[in-house]
């Protein structure tokens, strides 16, 4: 006999979780489905949990859920290839329960978030793929898995399958991902004593840093690179645009060792011993790479929908608000006893465009083009900004003038007047 | 036919890191998988239960209340029941205290209707002892065959099994009577690919849970911490090799030249080779 429920939700990621939950919390019949072994053992991100998204669906996840670190400190570098210049924000205001941001290690959080799945009445079924969508006509009405027997039917099936959604793609929702819309990051998890981290970052208790870096360690890609602070680790990854890559043939990992090895970093790893490494794919297309999000019998959640700010290295955030939004849109449309036709779902999009999401994402449309375009944000800017700061700091009998003439030609040289002028205009409209 | 596989939920043993400072070894974080010896068992019950319709598969483990995934994998390959011996009183059981619960518990499971079968892997990739299949036959006073390759057939009628056994110098072709304890080699077969609505099965399956009391232990004190006279004196992480790799510079690249440096090389680091080669040719 064929198993019929009210929502299908494909993918164990932050946003199928979100999905799921909201829906078997508002007593929906709920099935998720994950290829991977267990919910998790695909997932990969930096990883930092933004409380906000979560408590809105979970609001006593502090609770029980497994959290490393709050964050106290941001600290923001631009790197040349001996130095950096950064600036650094820390608040005991960040020290005022309940806490804004946590640092998070995705393989025990997974599990949690899968458990609160699960106890909130949803059915999870690991280790099965979904190879296609069956449809009437035009109309989702189950899914198709890879196992005998394997053709599962719903009233709406929820795609949260990720980055590289190849149900979506299938389907023909998704057009095949350009390789300027997809960063390519990849991270390792150093071991480090519990005091030796509390040391080095100037921390205690479960206080927390992040660091957040740009310029020549990405070697004139466009992309970013980051360290947090766990409790007895340290998460130290690197993310560039995979058009970038593919032109450079950089490899991802020569360029994270590369990173490892800048005078400023490696003390900080010092002494650490690597327990994990993964790589991602990050969906960076931003507002205008966004895909249709839903339709007859369908909708489309967290990565494999675009939702990531890249300016803002927000992503499970989108994520998990994109799933529950997604779950509440069918919960009301049950509720009403209306049918989940593309006209009706369309409230998802909806309630998104009203969203910090949406709003997010179109604040920063032009980024991925301005960045794309113009390198030397990655590579002249640090490098120029590195130099005027040792030229004002070496002491050795110049006269400030003059160094600070030296420093404007230096700028000059590098990039014309009109140059600078436009790249902050560009900068200025990117943000605005 | 009534056939009870006894599976243990391990830690992967392949992603268990050594703690650099204190070294300990740090299950945080591995995942637990089921024992791999014991899918061969499990696969091997289930082709029994295919080939003869109408027997009926029991997966049975003793662990903590985590160990019910091990189990709910069990049935989503296509086990009929799966019961899980848990209890606080079984913390710290060594070989000679598991055996003795899950005996108890075969015995129970008897009640219910007889066994003819019992499969064990060979052993756990986390004790690696081989200890707890014999165990259990001593125990319920059965035939055992340990090591076994392969099942080459079975007669219900005449109560009769041929297994191939491997030893040190071949492979024994063994005749036993039932009931019989199995324990079961490495790739003796391949685990099936689970049907869908076996894995809904597996997903809603009230698993049966019992503690001493429904195991039917007698005597407590042979359980636990009290009943395992094994003593773990220490853990600990052998230190790594230190084997230096070592770069030889060639004069010429062709490969004669480059045979002939190494073998120099060889025979100055392995005085003793020139000769016994030389003794042999």
């Amino acid at each position: 006999m064929d198993e019929k429920f009210d929502a299908i939700v494909v993918g164990a990621g932050p946003s199928g979780n979100a999905a799921a939950y909201t829906m078997a919390k508002a007593g929906l019949k709920v099935l998720q489905l994950e290829r991977g072994e267990y919910p998790g053992s695909k997932n990969v991100q930096g990883a930092i949990l933004y409380s906000d998204a979560l408590e809105r669906i979970i609001p006593d996840f502090r609770e029980d859920a497994p959290l490393e670190r709050h964050l106290i400190e941001q600290r923001m570098w631009v790197l040349d290839d001996e130095s950096y210049v950064g600036s650094n924000y820390r608040s005991d205001e960040f020290n005022k329960p309940p806490y804004n941001r946590y640092t998070i290690i995705r393989a025990q959080f997974d599990k949690w978030f899968s458990q609160k799945v699960r106890e909130a009445g949803a059915l999870i079924i690991c280790e099965t793929t979904v190879t296609d969508l069956i449809m009437d006509r035009t109309r989702v009405i189950g899914v198709r898995t890879d196992r005998e027997g394997g053709s599962i039917y719903a009233d709406v099936v929820i795609l949260a399958d990720g980055v590289n959604s190849l149900l979506a793609k299938k389907a023909g929702f998704h057009p095949e991902l350009h390789p300027k819309d997809v960063a390519l990051a990849v991270k390792e998890i150093h071991f480090l004593p519990q005091e030796t981290i509390e040391q080095r970052f100037n921390v205690g208790g479960d206080e927390g840093v992040v660091i957040e870096m740009a310029g020549k360690i990405t070697q004139g890609m466009v992309g970013t690179g980051f360290l947090y602070t766990n409790k007895e680790s340290l998460t130290i990854g690197v993310g560039c645009m995979l058009s970038d890559f593919k032109q450079q043939g950089t490899s991802p990992y020569a360029l994270l060792e590369q990173m490892k090895s800048h005078p400023s970093i490696k003390p900080l790893l010092a002494g650490g011993e690597m327990k994990e490494y993964t790589a991602h794919l990050i969906p960076e297309g931003g507002y205008n790479a966004v895909p249709q999000i839903y339709g007859e019998g369908w909708l489309i959640v967290g990565d494999s929908g675009m939702f990531v700010n890249a300016v803002h290295r927000e992503g499970s955030n989108l994520a998990m608000t994109t799933g529950r939004v997604a779950g509440e849109t069918v919960i009301e449309l049950a509720a009403r006893k209306k049918p989940m036709s593309a006209a009706n779902l369309a409230l998802y999009r909806k309630t998104l465009d009203d969203s910090f999401v949406m709003k997010d994402l179109k604040k920063y449309r032009n980024m991925p083009e301005i960045l794309h375009g113009n390198h030397q944000f990655f590579t002249t800017y640090p490098e120029l900004v590195n130099r005027a700061m040792h030229t004002m700091l070496t002491v050795d009998g110049i006269d400030k003038k003059t160094k600070e003439r030296e420093v404007r030609q230096d700028f000059r040289k590098k990039r014309s007047l009109f140059g600078l002028m436009g790249d902050a205009f560009k900068m200025w409209r990117a943000f605005e | 036919m009534h056939i009870v596989v006894c599976i243990k939920q391990v830690p992967d043993s392949a992603q268990i890191r050594v703690h650099p400072v204190t070294n300990t070894i740090m299950r945080q974080g591995v995942p637990a998988i089921v024992n791999p010896y014991d899918l061969y068992s499990l696969e091997e019950a289930l082709r029994l239960k295919d080939q003869f319709p109408g027997s009926r598969v029991t997966v049975l483990s003793m662990g903590p209340p985590q160990a019910e995934t091990a189990l709910r994998k069990a049935i989503s390959f296509g086990a009929d029941e799966a019961i899980l011996v848990t209890d606080r009183a079984f913390a710290g059981s060594d070989t000679l205290a598991t055996s003795y619960a899950l005996a108890s518990a075969i015995r129970q499971i008897q009640q219910d209707m007889p066994v003819d079968l019992v499969f064990a892997g060979k052993q756990t990739i986390d004790g690696d002892t081989a200890q707890v299949g014999p165990g259990i036959a001593k125990r319920l006073d059965m035939r055992l065959l340990t090591y076994v390759s392969r099942v080459d057939s079975l007669d219900l009628e005449r109560r009769e099994i041929v297994v191939q056994r491997r030893s040190e110098g071949g492979v024994q072709v063994l005749k036993s009577r039932l009931p019989v304890l199995i324990t079961m080699l490495e790739g003796t077969n391949e685990m099936r690919f689970a049907t869908m609505p076996n894995m809904f099965r597996a997903a809603r399956y009230p698993l049966k849970v019992w503690d001493k009391d429904a195991a039917g232990i007698e005597d407590v004190s042979k359980t636990g911490l009290k009943g395992s006279p094994t003593i773990v004196s220490k853990v600990f992480a052998p230190t790594p090799k230190t084997v230096k790799a070592e770069i030889i510079d060639t004069e010429s690249n062709n490969p004669k030249d480059i045979a002939v440096t190494l073998l120099a090389k060889l025979f100055t680091r392995h005085p003793n080779l020139q000769a016994e080669i030389g003794k042999r040719s």
